[in-house]
């Protein structure tokens, strides 16, 4: 199949290894795999803070930017709800229906990675290996707005090597919410604390999710408590193989 | 905190009670008791999602006449012997009601929980008229006698544990014998209280859960039977509603017995609803006034995003699970409505034009558990981003509008994007140190208080990608040989 990939700017500014690893595990599959290098953010960070008209021309930008794709895969959860739930609505909002109507159009074919993988592929078994001690946090946006369900915990049971290990109030929010961890500090600070406190308490050496924002988030928690625990992206376990580690 | 104005802006609010370790440990407790209690109750519904359903049509339905259906309720009302007032604010509401009771010459009445009353801070009214109104739903007692304000729409006394009620009951009921912690006893010293109250007072008021446009039926839902004691018991009861109460037929009411109960107390049925049609010679009170609120609500109504707002029937299951209001609390959102439908209800009502209840819609991280959980799927976190949108209007240009609006000129071209983040690559310089930014500054120094941030890397996605193709094969590290 050719996939056009949409790496989001987070990744590609913050987290580049997240899209090698992207790349990798897709073509090890047998896909070919496009990058439009014109492509730059989906405008959720503008939108969730109130700036329509900012996000609407960053939407506008992924339409044009995407308009031919086939599918459109990225390995962020919150980004693929933001293109397929919320897009459309601000468009509307603003009267603009031509715009509401593209992105619309396109929503069918964008995915997220682990939904693209398990759902739209069929495959949960992906030939991964990687031997760590792993718990698994579903985000909001892929728990809530995707529905991605279990295909994650389905694709982290068949890679060789892992132990995975449930993580208690999995379904709670990290307290990431883009600018809310910036205006909120305290409250989101909190979350985490939570969360940081779960995710320690398995033992795990790493917690995986499927989006680098709520990753990031997470991390910059666990760092600062000196805690030993890391976060890596799912795609990076799944493109790990006895031959090469990503994460 | 009165009625709906915050008196401060949310994060400042919430930063105290996030301090507070013991509010935290009962928030904890309790929210999270009630969420398991409340999954249980609705996972034993197959159909449950098809009520959901149902309930949102069925109040989007009476929402779309809303005129019509007043105008219907009013005339089903005086057919059946009471009288209807309408009231375009709180300052018109608590005068009506003042009104009714100097008419008869009360100087003391008693209260069904209303959280409407409170919007319109009813009681704080009345005092100044020196009519004295008692509150009879067991927490909102606690919290009456403790000159306190509630910080949940079901549970209004969450924030109290057992053993500041115990000590409170002590100092303040009076009574003879020492009071021990246990539930029943402390239930029962309020019960010798209250009962004393009702058959000794000439006048009510309640609010509304529900009121029906054919019959001119209003009904109250409660658990403790007090507030039946209210509507049946004194000679003159009056109802304040607020007009996105009303339904248009008597069936309309069925789906929200079903999910109304196991959304807010997890049980499968409510175990006293109050049903009352204008007034019955010698049965009940005999005189009947009910006050049709406006008080912003025709705002809400005429806006297409925010509408899906007045669906609301206030069962409270959207604040149980939500985590921020877990961490920060009811008070912090500083108005009688807090939680995920607080943040939305409190800044529309207000007209979006109180520059605190205007930090509410920030007020969430937009996890989207408030959604998921809602009867009547008012979609919170879509509303909550639209009013983000609103308030920014309201503020203009702020440092905040220009750091976005630079975010975006940056990001409308892959190039400039590209240069912009080799840019902050070469700026972040000396905040990192082994690979991490473990403070930074201006506004999103709130980042660094409790978290590090993983510094931008030597190469991006997109520079990787371009040397990758440049040199076919050799970039590609993990890719196809
Ligand atoms: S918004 Fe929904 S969940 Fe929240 S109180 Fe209202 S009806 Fe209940």
């Amino acid at each position: 199949m050719k996939i056009d990939l949409f790496i989001t700017c987070l990744n590609d500014a913050l987290f580049p290894q997240t899209g090698q690893a992207t790349v990798a595990l897709l073509e090890r599959l047998g896909h070919e795999v496009r990058f439009n290098a014109a492509q730059t953010c989906c405008g959720q960070m503008h939108l969730n803070t109130g700036y329509r008209t900012d996000a609407l021309s960053l939407v506008r930008k992924f339409v044009d930017d995407f308009r031919d794709a086939e599918v459109i895969v990225l390995p962020s959860g919150s980004c693929a709800a933001m293109l397929r739930e919320l897009a459309p609505d601000a468009a509307h909002w603003e009267g603009d229906e031509a715009l509401r109507d593209e992105v619309r159009a396109l929503s069918g074919r964008i995915f997220e990675l682990s939904e693209f993988l398990v759902k739209k592929l069929g495959v949960t078994d992906v030939g991964a290996a990687y031997p760590h001690r792993v718990t698994y946090h579903p985000t909001c946006h892929a728990m809530r707005s995707l529905h991605v369900g279990d295909a994650p915990l389905q694709l982290l049971r068949n890679v060789r090597g892992l132990t995975l290990l449930e993580l208690p109030h999995a379904d709670e929010c990290c307290g990431f919410g883009g600018t809310f961890s910036v205006k909120n500090p305290d409250v989101s600070t909190a979350m985490l604390a939570d969360k940081a406190r779960h995710i320690l308490e398995t033992g795990a050496e790493a917690c995986t999710a499927g989006d680098n924002s709520c990753l990031m988030h997470i991390g910059g928690g666990l760092h600062r408590l000196r805690s030993g625990a890391r976060t890596v992206h799912l795609a990076e376990i799944l493109a790990s193989t006895e031959a090469k580690v990503w994460a | 905190m009165s009625g709906l104005h915050p008196s401060r802006p949310f994060p400042e609010a919430a930063r105290e009670a996030v301090g507070n370790p013991q509010l935290r440990a009962n928030l904890r407790k309790v929210t999270n008791t009630i969420r398991e209690k409340r999954l249980r109750a609705v996972e034993e519904l197959p159909h449950w999602e098809e009520l959901r359903q149902l309930g949102a049509a069925t109040k989007d339905a009476s929402l779309a006449n809303l005129s019509d259906r007043l105008l219907e309720l009013e005339a089903s009302v005086v057919a059946r012997g009471g009288r209807v007032h309408w009231a375009r604010d709180a300052a018109e509401a608590r005068e009506l009601v003042a009104q009714i009771a100097q008419a008869h010459q009360v100087t003391e009445l008693i209260k069904v929980k209303s959280i409407t009353s409170d919007e319109i801070e009813l009681n704080a009214a009345l005092d100044a008229h020196g009519i004295h109104a008692i509150e009879t739903d067991l927490a909102e007692l606690i919290v009456q006698l403790s000159h306190d304000t509630p910080s949940h729409i079901l549970v209004p006394a969450i924030h109290r544990n057992r053993a500041e009620i115990q000590a409170l009951f002590n100092r303040e009921l009076g009574d003879p014998q020492h009071l021990s912690d246990e539930p029943a006893v402390l239930a029962g010293a309020a019960r010798r209280y209250l009962r004393q109250k009702f058959l000794t007072t000439k006048m009510a008021v309640s609010g509304a859960n529900f009121a029906v446009a054919e019959t001119g039926t209003v009904c109250v839902v409660e658990s403790e039977g007090n507030g039946r004691m209210c509507v049946t018991l004194p000679e003159v009861l009056v109802s304040i509603m607020g007009i996105e109460k009303v339904l248009q037929t008597w069936e309309d009411i069925s789906v929200f017995m079903e999910v109304l109960p196991r959304s807010s107390t997890a049980e499968r049925m409510n175990p006293y609803t109050s049903f009352w049609s204008g007034v019955t010679p010698g049965d009940g009170p005999q005189e009947f006034h009910l006050i049709l609120l406006d008080n912003g609500r025709t705002d809400v109504l005429a806006d297409e995003v925010g509408r899906q707002t007045l669906r609301c029937i206030r069962c409270s299951a959207c604040l149980n699970v939500c985590p921020v209001y877990e961490r920060a609390g009811g008070h912090a959102y500083g108005s009688v409505y807090p939680g995920p439908i607080g943040a939305i209800l409190t800044p529309q009502l207000l007209n979006m034009t109180d520059k605190n209840a205007n930090t509410l819609p920030g007020a969430s991280s937009l996890c989207g558990a408030c959604y998921d959980a809602c009867p009547v799927r008012i979609n919170i976190p879509q509303v909550l981003i639209y009013l983000r949108g609103e308030a920014n209007d309201q503020k203009g240009v702020t440092l905040e509008s220009l750091a976005m609006q630079g975010m975006r000129y940056a990001m409308s071209e892959g190039w400039r994007f590209e240069g912009a983040v080799k840019l902050a690559r070469l700026g972040q310089g000396p905040l990192v140190r082994n690979g991490q930014i473990t403070a930074l500054p201006g506004l999103l120094g709130g980042w660094t208080q409790s978290r590090d941030l993983s510094a931008f890397p030597p190469q991006s996605f997109r520079e990787w990608w371009r040397t990758r193709n440049a040199e076919p094969g050799a970039g590609s590290e993990g890719g196809q040989p």
